[in-house]
């Protein structure tokens, strides 16, 4: 495994500075710098993150604020315009070769986001299969596993997420909590090193939204590394092992969550906690 | 309270649709017009038509007529995916090429399409393949390529390929945004998205128009009687024209038109209800 530059590990010291025992470890996402423009919109204005294996990071902020976009940069779902992402020792969607990177092409991309699960804000469900050919299809079709073996780590994925008999239902036969925690165990069936949650629980009715934060929960006890962007306060309190406020595309405030959710100090992550709160 | 207990009880009396009875009426008076018309007139000659309809050029132009049409439907649907995927590529060249196609395909009359490649070995005697102005690989004569059939298969399935390519396009524009990004999360090259995710729900949407082509197909082919290809149509016009039984002779034709024409409505929507399978509500089935 080659690990990112020496220069790569700089921003995330001082963020997790404190903790001796992540720091001796190798980050498992490094982003330094990120910058990605919409136009001539500037979104993100050089994001530095890095997050160590068996981390849960939780990303606040308002709205707008490029949660989303660096969350979609960090599996090259958008292109970066400045800075890099390193995943698992690896440069996200770039070659380097005598000094230069060298963009990958579709399908070499395609292969690094194997190892990156993402659940979206919508579930993004495929409505033409069922919960577990859901489950079932990227370990069947991108890594051509033996398909009697994918189905029982399909099936064991749904009962992990409480759903073993709604196997043979079809999304719309789900309710939305249903359908996503089907989108964690599609996410988790490709064994990811890294999980990445885009407001996982903001299109689901209020009742709903308990079943998939325990969910995500469970998944953070067992040592998964987790990027999750959320407007649940709680859950970042009580799960996430460091909270990073975004603001106007960049790093406002990032900290511990009982730190910086009870004592902000950048009045900006101020307003916003008062907000939500 | 009371009062609202009483009327529990009551009878519910359905709604009255006296229009259903004075349609019912109507059409029963035009069916039995129609059926007058047909046992009265003594030129529709039911015994002709009883006789032609299996008769052997009637047979063979019939075949001709399948044939043609399922080719001609196969070349369109292959090739008008592809380009309806070349017109949403990244590469402005394959975009640019493709909507050129269509422009071209679309924009010119069918027959003349037609003749076009029947009179190809007019005007380029040979094929060739090779660097252009430079050496030659391979060379044949393009009369010898291109036969009627060919020449048919050709002028029908690259126009068709046009109109395909737009319903095509159509469909994978009808496609959820966020079906293609979850696809890509879970690290499938392009063409799996395409294949697994994309087109299958394009499907959806894909199949009454592309019906609708075939259907239309099947009665364009009888086009090919310019390039001399006797196809159903064009077996039955060239009987009457020997025996002037005109009328028998075009509802011989019809007969087997709406024969087609039923057996892939059939088939439409069999596989319509195949596609929809995933729409059950809850309940629907368990
Ligand atoms: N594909 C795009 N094209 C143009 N602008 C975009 C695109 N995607 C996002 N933006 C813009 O970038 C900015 C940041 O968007 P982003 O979705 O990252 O915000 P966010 O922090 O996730 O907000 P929210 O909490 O509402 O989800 C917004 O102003 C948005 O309009
Ligand atoms: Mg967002």
């Amino acid at each position: 495994m080659n690990g990112p530059d020496g220069h790569v590990n700089g921003p995330g010291e001082s963020v997790n500075g404190p903790d001796e025992r992540v720091n001796a470890q190798v980050p498992l996402l490094s982003a330094t710098g990120v910058r990605k423009s919409f136009g001539r919109v500037e979104v993100l204005k050089g994001v530095d993150l890095t997050v160590y294996p068996g981390q849960v990071v939780c990303l606040l902020g308002p709205s707008g604020s490029g949660k989303s976009t660096f969350l979609r940069c960090v599996n090259h779902l958008e292109r970066i315009d400045a800075g890099e992402i390193w995943v698992d020792g690896h440069l996200v969607g770039y070659r380097r070769a005598g000094g230069k990177k060298y963009e990958m092409r579709p399908r070499e991309v395609a292969d690094q986001r194997r190892d990156i699960g993402m659940v979206f804000q919508r579930f993004n469900l495929f409505p033409h299969r069922t919960a577990l050919e859901n489950v079932m299809e990227a370990p069947r079709h991108v890594l051509g596993q033996p398909r009697d073996a994918v189905r029982q780590a399909a099936l064991d994925l749904l009962r992990r997420v409480g759903l073993a008999e709604r196997a043979d239902h079809y999304p719309a036969q789900l309710s939305g909590g249903q359908q996503q925690r089907v989108a964690i165990a599609r996410a988790l069936a490709m064994r990811p090193r890294l999980m990445l949650f885009d407001e996982p629980t903001s299109a689901l009715d209020p009742e709903l939204v308990g079943e998939v934060l325990d969910v995500m929960k469970d998944l953070a006890g067992a040592g998964m590394t987790m990027v999750v962007v959320t407007h649940e306060i709680g859950f970042a309190r009580e799960a996430a092992d460091h909270v990073v406020f975004m603001d106007d595309g960049t790093i406002v405030e990032a900290g511990r969550p009982t730190e910086l959710i009870a004592n902000p100090q950048h009045p900006r992550t101020k307003a916003f906690l008062a907000k939500v709160l | 309270m009371t009062a609202v207990q009483e009327h529990v009880t009551e009878p519910i009396v359905p709604l009255r649709r006296p229009g259903r009875w004075v349609a019912g009426a109507v059409l029963a008076v035009l069916a039995a017009m129609a059926v007058s018309f047909v046992l009265t007139t003594p030129a529709l000659r039911p015994d002709l038509v009883a006789g032609y309809l299996f008769e052997k050029s009637i047979m063979r132009g019939l075949l001709l007529t399948v044939e043609l049409t399922a080719l001609a439907m196969l070349a369109g649907l292959v090739l008008g995916t592809a380009l309806a995927i070349m017109r949403l590529s990244e590469n402005p060249l394959l975009r640019g090429v493709a909507a050129a196609y269509v422009w071209l395909f679309r924009g010119t009359p069918i027959l003349v399409q037609l003749l076009f490649w029947f009179f190809l070995g007019a005007v380029m005697p040979r094929v060739s393949l090779g660097v252009p102005f430079g050496p030659e690989f391979f060379s044949a004569p393009v009369n010898a390529l291109i036969t009627p059939f060919t020449a048919a298969i050709l002028g029908l399935g690259l126009n068709e390929a046009a109109y395909m390519a737009e319903i095509v396009r159509a469909g994978i524009g009808s496609v959820d945004r966020g079906q293609r990004e979850a696809a890509e999360a879970l690290g499938m090259r392009p063409a799996l998205v395409y294949r697994r995710v994309i087109l299958p729900q394009a499907a959806r949407v894909i199949v009454p128009p592309t019906a609708n082509e075939t259907i239309s197909m099947l009665k364009l082919t009888s086009l090919v009687l310019v390039i001399g290809l006797p196809d159903l149509l064009t077996s039955a016009q060239l009987i009457y024209g020997r025996n002037f039984q005109q009328i028998p002779l075009l509802i011989v034709a019809s007969i087997w038109y709406l024969v087609l024409t039923t057996l892939l409505t059939f088939i439409q929507s069999r596989l319509e209800r195949r596609l929809g399978r995933s729409d059950v509500q809850v309940g629907g089935h368990a």
